[in-house]
């Protein structure tokens, strides 16, 4: 029998805490995969967040270091300008990458860090048991807006990638995917690859933007949960490429001549 | 032996460069020394000071409450630290700037023209290494010597800066017997 | 050279490649210099941070990955810090980290002072954990202690604080390099830089399992003892037939040591015992001088938090009296010899 399928080397084997219906363990089982493919394994550090992803070291069997909350993008900047030929990557989710960390984030981005972020947004706070995110779409309901996010008392759900995409030439690359089905997936893979690629090339900024089912938090089935992705979340925070620097030509030349 | 000078001004007369030039040539002469400069939101207001202590023993605390020797540069310092000079101490004045003597008379106190001085050499930032090659001359704390030797130090490869600077300590120095 | 560029001159000398750091007054001239001389250097990285918080997470990044790393900031810059700080001490990180503090509490002032005492020494930010506490008294000081800092951090994995203010910072003195002796120091077997041709490693500070977290904390103690018992550094003067000691560090134990010397010269028998390691303190010297001083003058640049630890050291063996000016205020040698002469005829020594 022909096999087609297996663990990827770098997942190590250990069950995972994430709920049924997660999208964490799908991103987490990408990007082992892309580490394998890619032959990064002995040069990749992965910075996990404060969150539900914290526990990302005892799945993945590359290097790790912990963050505080929201301080990936500072932590890894400080990594990258020591290791620059290491392929380093923050793992945030919304509360951690735009409430908490926003400064972190913009500003390594500004200033065209080159490590890749990947950015788990599921408008929900899901570790403390979801609160309201920075994300939150209005009129949802969450723990703490338990009647729905409205305007005036909780302001609009933050566009990150977009407001980061208005950034400078340090800003390289972003898109937005999801993990709902498995084009979406493919999609999210081949993103992140890019992304990792962009950062290799010393491109600059590179982040990956993910929205995320969270079932339990949601109050929702799997399938209900990825349905609400692809009707209402995906209206507010629209899939596809937001910023690539890499399609203008001259990038393109610069990284073809080395 | 220890001996506390603070010098005075505002911002710009170079009060701080006064100190610190008095400050390196008594480094040269191997004595013990602190330079102590006000700094931040002190010195953006427009008042500047500093306090240097020379000794041939450790020196205890870098700050003068009751200093041998004051020079200061501009009225509103003569205001603020006349009071300061200890009882037999020297207090040296820029007379282009302040045109009244202190009001103590427990004190010795020295009028230098610093100001005119400097624009009678063409540059009226220098009535600082006037005003300091004077009060040398006076106290004979350090040679004239190590203060236009540290000039050097302090200008390092600013061929002109270090000429009319060590012209003016020259020029202070003899103007006073 | 003035003492904040003397930190960063030594630093830089003790192997320092990496500098992260926001403005704040009275320190400004340290990142200014850093800036400039990291950039003379291979592998120098100097980034101006976003904020103090940002800064501290950046010297957390550049340790890990095996930097020797320094960052320095005043009194609010380094309350914003203290979240970083822990995790570095959860987290076994070595780091130096510089407060030039200032008159506070909040905004404050400027001005130098001594009342970060109680945020320095008994942790200030959250968890059971210490950072050793350096308290440099003059410009050569600034240099040596600076330099053993690195090697201390990096020998037990913890970060080191320098605690000094901002008229160290600004005043000029002569000052050598040449007294470091550079220790002789473990390998770096813990840092993150891929796991290249080794196991896959991580390095975290959560341990959700109580009992190891509990085992984690009593590593960290006995760390922690190991520090006491090898690190603790105390300069005595004029102790050996004093009535009345003195306790002060820093600024205020070059303010005290003038008084002393006055106080000598009127006939009175005070000395000064001035700790250079707050944490870990000194309590041994103190309790060895209870037996023939009959009143320690306890002298601070705050509004009393040193004096705990003097307290702590006696165990009421002793009388304890306080003279402190907090806010910012630099008292004279004069208004001390004052406070000591009026103690010691109070007391009829």
């Amino acid at each position: 029998m022909k096999k087609v399928y297996s663990r990827p080397k770098y997942l190590k084997k250990v069950p995972m805490h994430y709920c049924p219906g997660c999208g964490h363990s799908i991103v987490a089982k990408l990007i082992t995969e892309l580490v394998e493919e890619m032959d990064i394994a002995d040069r990749t550090i992965c910075i996990p967040p404060a969150g539900c992803a914290v526990l990302l070291y005892n799945y993945f069997d590359f290097d790790c270091v912990e963050s505080a909350h929201g301080r990936g993008g500072a932590i890894a900047t400080a990594m990258k300008r020591v290791l620059p030929d290491r392929v380093i990557f923050t793992y945030q989710g919304d509360g951690d990458l735009a409430a908490i960390g926003t400064a972190e984030t913009i500003h390594a981005a500004n200033r065209g860090e080159r490590f890749t972020t990947i950015f788990i947004n599921n408008a929900v706070y899901g570790m403390t048991g979801g609160q309201m995110a920075p994300t939150t779409l209005f009129n949802q309901k969450t723990t703490t807006s338990q009647f729905g996010r409205e305007m005036r008392r909780d302001g609009a759900p933050i566009k990150m990638s977009e407001m980061l995409a208005t950034l400078d030439e340090g800003v390289a690359y972003i898109e937005r995917t999801t993990v709902i089905d498995v084009p979406s997936i493919k999609k999210t893979k081949k993103a992140i690859k890019k992304a990792f690629q962009i950062q290799m090339d010393d491109i600059g900024f590179s982040l990956v933007e993910v929205l995320s089912p969270c079932p339990t938090n949601w109050k929702m089935n799997p399938l209900q949960s990825c349905k609400w992705i692809d009707e209402d979340m995906t209206k507010v925070f629209p899939l596809g490429v937001i910023k690539d620097i890499t399609e203008n030509k001259k990038v393109k030349e610069a990284v073809n001549a080395d | 032996m220890q001996i506390k000078t603070i010098f005075a001004g505002f911002g710009g007369q170079g009060v701080l460069m006064m100190g610190y030039t008095f400050a390196v040539a008594a480094m040269r002469e191997d004595k013990i020394v602190t330079y102590l400069p006000s700094y931040g939101a002190e010195v953006r207001g427009g008042t500047a000071n500093c306090t240097v202590a020379i000794s041939d023993e450790e020196i205890a605390s870098p700050i003068a409450s009751s200093p041998e020797f004051i020079v200061v540069m501009n009225k509103p310092s003569l205001h603020s630290f006349q009071n300061k000079v200890q009882t037999g101490g020297i207090l040296f004045l820029n007379s282009t700037l302040i045109d009244e003597d202190p009001s103590r008379g427990d004190i010795e106190s020295i009028a230098i023209d610093a100001g005119d001085m400097a624009e009678g050499i063409g540059d009226a930032r220098t009535a600082n290494l006037i005003m300091l090659g004077a009060f040398i001359k006076k106290t004979n704390l350090v040679n004239i010597d190590a203060a236009i030797g540290g000039l050097g130090d302090i200008f390092e490869g600013k061929k002109k800066v270090i000429e009319m600077n060590s012209n003016a300590l020259t020029i202070g120095y003899d103007s006073l017997k | 050279m003035r003492g904040n560029t003397v930190v960063g001159e030594a630093a830089i000398r003790a192997g320092c490649t990496c500098y992260f750091g926001y403005p704040i007054t009275p320190q400004n001239e340290l990142p200014e210099y850093m800036s400039r001389r990291l950039t003379e250097i291979e592998d120098g990285i100097f980034i101006q941070s976003e904020s103090e918080i940002s800064a501290i997470n950046m010297v957390l990044g550049a340790s890990v990955a095996g930097a020797r790393v320094m960052t320095s900031s005043s009194s609010p810059g380094i309350s914003l810090k203290q979240e970083g700080i822990s995790f570095l001490c959860g987290d076994e990180l070595p780091a130096v980290i510089v407060n030039m503090v200032r008159g506070g509490p909040g905004l404050g002032n400027i001005s130098p002072a001594q009342s970060d005492y109680f945020q320095s020494t008994r942790g200030g930010g959250h968890g059971d954990y210490r950072t050793v506490v350096l308290a440099p008294a003059s410009c050569q000081e600034m240099a040596d202690l600076t330099m053993e800092a690195f090697d201390i951090s990096d020998y037990y994995r913890n970060p080191v604080l320098i605690l000094a203010d901002g008229m160290l910072g600004q005043m000029m003195e002569p000052v050598t390099f040449e007294n470091y002796k550079p220790r002789e120091l473990p390998k770096k077997d813990y840092i993150i830089d891929g796991a290249k041709g080794r196991p896959s490693r991580f390095v975290r500070s959560l341990i959700l399992n109580t009992k190891d977290m509990e085992e984690h904390n009593w590593k960290l103690m006995r760390k922690y003892k190991m520090i006491t018992k090898n690190e603790i550094k105390c300069d005595e003067f004029m102790m050996d037939d004093a009535k009345i000691a003195v306790v002060a560090y820093g600024t205020a134990a070059r303010i005290a040591k003038g008084a002393v010397k006055r106080a000598r010269k009127e006939g009175l028998k005070v000395g000064l015992i001035r700790p250079i390691t707050l944490w870990p303190y000194p309590s041994e010297v103190i309790k060895k001088w209870a037996r023939s001083v009959s009143l320690f003058v306890v002298f601070e640049m705050s509004a009393g938090q040193m004096i705990e630890d003097v307290e702590l050291s006696l165990k009421g063996s002793s009388e304890v009296y306080f003279y402190g000016r907090p806010g910012g205020v630099i008292p004279t040698p004069m208004e001390l010899v004052k406070i000591i002469s009026s103690q010691y005829y109070q007391k009829g020594f």
